[in-house]
């Protein structure tokens, strides 16, 4: 697609665009022997054209170091990044620049993320300038106009404002429209919404959703509110303490989460529906420390199906249906010693 | 028999700046919070949640003003009006009456005391015939009490996680047993577990000591779960006001229907959602009229014009009250604010 209106090309679904493979950080704690931050440990994650993918988890649990990481922020302490299969090496310069080019981050808090000085004309021809140098004069306008439109705000309207003129959601969209400036075939969407009001939200994901059903561009959805992901994710990996603990297509996963965590998880969320019967979720305990992460399953102190095999072992994803799989003890195959016991809170493993 | 009130807010209003245009940030506000009851406050940022607990316990920092209004606290002698209060009695009344949980509580502990020194810091000054060994005790059952084992006392706030802190503030909120608890976006900065686990603990305690909770929020979903009754605001007024599961099922403001299909459900039908066009307002320029009306799918000629007060809904529902010119008689009301 070139800088003017054109009708874009859908690609078709279901290729990936962008991958990680066991993505790895680990940050380094002070000089030496402070110890090290095990923020993402062996983390597999796929985009794929016209998909939206949702990492879920707390504060804390490397939802957002795996962003950085897809977008080459911060270098992988171990796996690697493939765009379109190839392995990303950039780090720097031209090939950085390049890279840039094809993956865009938007960022949390619209606030802070546009320059105050600057009019939203400025911020998004910059933009262009940068991505598509050629673009000049009248070319030049006609893009920065395709921009605003794209993400519903009017350019008769908006194109001279300052951001402190704007709201938070249309802070929002000319964050979104400078990412979209580069054309990009990803996005990775680091809580795009958790600093808006909750009126303005709906609108942000329905506008993502848009782009991602128009464009066909591959979106990384970062988020700790699983009700969010149910709307508007095709595939959730729920991410406890560096760890995928359970992926699945957004719906089944919600309605019927396997992996113990990803069931306190939507039993903590906030549900109308049950009002009145509130029972207790049993919540106990506190994430872990990353220096010093648990043995085995780093669910294990939590979990109130823990057995001596979770805390000595890691799980690996074991498969429970097409498409799904929960990296917990209790859905490892017949057979296996000292296997948890899910009772009743474990999903049917379809054959 | 009808519920004991505890605390009684009539026709406050606030005032930010003292020049001639002043931003009227809270308009005629009243409410009433029964004993042990849990009055949930929801609204978006800049509505004046905030604002309207800041004024009732004339914590308010200037520029903001207090221009009218009372707050009565009915205590054991009787009610009493906060903002007429002197000085003194004020100073005597804080904490004692009502304590609150303030909004990022997890910094709003001093960083170089250990915890226990801050829990035992205002019975110290409200207890002032209390031993040193007496305030330690109960220093050590507050923390047992929101669930962090007592050996915590002598740990310093940056040795405990973010859970933790917001709990010790919450002990610290019920070291004098108030009669009101507020709690000022509580969670706001925490995981939805551990908000979770905190609200769990908190519903436990109200249950256990008959206290009554002022509980603001923007998460209406959270609130809808845990209070008994609602207020929605919108830019500095009340809109509504029902109880908790009426809200929910039968929203009778179309502000409070767009509220409640902002979010998506975690569970029941996939369904589109819309959410609210256009932004929150600007104080300072508040269009004539309804000040929803702009934002409002149902705004007919006549809410550009005149501004709705808080009355009866259409069919007349006891203890519901509403603004909106759409429940004035004659008036049909839309399908959606009429299940």
């Amino acid at each position: 697609m070139s800088a003017h209106v054109v009708e874009p090309v859908v690609k078709p679904p279901g290729e990936v665009v962008l991958e990680g493979v066991g993505l790895t950080k680990h940050f380094q704690l002070g000089r030496g022997t402070a110890g090290t931050v095990h923020a993402v440990d062996g983390v597999d994650v796929a985009l794929r054209a016209g998909q939206v993918v949702a990492l879920v988890g707390e504060s804390g649990s490397g939802k957002s170091t795996v962003a950085r990481l897809l977008a080459r922020l911060h270098l992988p302490t171990g796996g690697q990044v493939r765009l379109r299969g190839e392995q990303v090496t950039a780090r720097r310069g031209r090939a950085f620049r390049a890279y840039c080019r094809r993956v865009q981050m938007i960022f949390q808090d619209p606030f802070a993320s546009l320059n105050p000085v600057h009019t939203v004309r400025y911020t998004l021809t910059r933009s262009l300038r940068i991505h598509q140098p050629r673009l000049r004069g009248v070319e030049l306008e006609a893009a920065l106009r395709s921009l605003l439109d794209r993400v519903q705000l009017q350019p008769d309207r908006y194109v001279e404002k300052f951001p402190h003129e704007l709201s938070g959601g249309q802070r929002q969209r000319v964050a979104i429209a400078r990412a979209l400036a580069a054309d990009p075939d990803v996005l990775l969407a680091d809580e795009p919404i958790s600093m808006l009001d909750v009126s303005i939200r709906i609108g942000i994901l329905n506008l993502l959703q848009d782009l991602r059903d128009r464009l066909g561009i591959a979106i990384l959805y970062i988020t700790h509110d699983i009700a969010s992901a149910r709307y508007f994710a095709d595939v959730i990996h729920v991410l406890y303490a560096g760890h995928v603990v359970e992926s699945g297509d957004g719906e089944s996963l919600t309605q019927q989460p396997a992996h113990p965590y990803t069931q306190l998880l939507v039993r903590s969320a906030p549900d109308p529906e049950q009002l009145g019967s509130t029972a207790p979720t049993g919540a106990r305990g506190e994430p872990p420390s990353m220096v010093r992460p648990p043995s085995g399953c780093r669910f294990h102190p939590r979990c109130p199906f823990a057995t001596d095999l979770c805390s000595a072992r890691e799980p690996e994803a074991f498969p429970i249906a097409p498409g799904r799989s929960a990296a917990c003890w209790g859905y490892a195959p017949d057979g296996t010693a000292d296997r948890p016991d899910l009772g009743a809170a474990k999903v049917e493993v379809a054959p | 028999m009808t519920p004991e009130p505890v605390l009684e807010i009539r026709d406050l209003a606030v005032d930010y700046g003292y020049g001639a245009s002043p931003v009227h940030a809270l308009r005629g506000v009243s409410l009433t919070l029964h004993k042990g009851e849990v009055l949930g406050i929801a609204g978006e940022s800049g509505c004046g949640k905030s604002t309207l607990v800041y004024a009732a316990t004339r914590l308010l920092p200037p520029p903001g003003v207090i221009v009218g209004g009372e707050v009565r606290f009915h205590g054991d002698d009787g009610p009493v009006d906060i903002l007429r209060m002197t000085d003194q009695e004020l100073r005597a009344a804080r904490w004692q009456d009502t304590a609150i949980v303030f909004q990022g509580a997890m910094n709003s502990l001093n960083p170089v005391y250990r915890v226990g020194r801050q829990l035992t810091d205002a019975i110290a000054a409200h207890r002032p015939g209390s031993s040193r060994a007496e305030r330690e005790e109960r220093a050590r059952e507050l923390l047992t009490m929101v669930g962090i084992a007592p050996e915590r006392i002598r740990a310093f706030p940056h040795q405990l996680s973010g859970g933790m802190r917001q709990r010790v503030m919450i002990a610290m909120a019920m070291a004098l047993e108030p009669k009101v608890l507020i709690l000022d976006e509580p969670t706001t900065a925490l995981d939805v577990v551990m908000q979770r686990q905190i609200l769990e603990q908190v519903m436990e305690l109200r249950d256990r000591l008959g206290f009554s909770v002022v509980f603001i929020t923007h998460d209406v979903s959270l609130l809808i779960e845990v209070a008994d009754h609602i207020a929605i605001m919108y830019a500095g007024e009340i809109v509504e006001q029902a109880r908790a599961s009426e809200v929910y099922r039968q929203p009778r403001h179309p502000y409070s229907h767009g509220l409640l299909h902002s979010f998506p459900p975690l569970h029941g039908p996939r369904r589109p959602l819309a959410g609210i066009p256009g932004s929150p307002p600007d104080l300072q320029a508040l269009p004539s009229g309804c000040p929803f009306s702009p934002r409002c799918p149902e705004a007919m000629d006549v809410c550009t014009d005149v501004h709705p007060d808080l009355g009866p809904t259409a069919a007349a529902e006891p203890g519901r009250r509403v603004a909106c010119l759409l429940h004035t008689e004659g008036r049909t009301l839309p399908a959606s604010l009429s299940v």
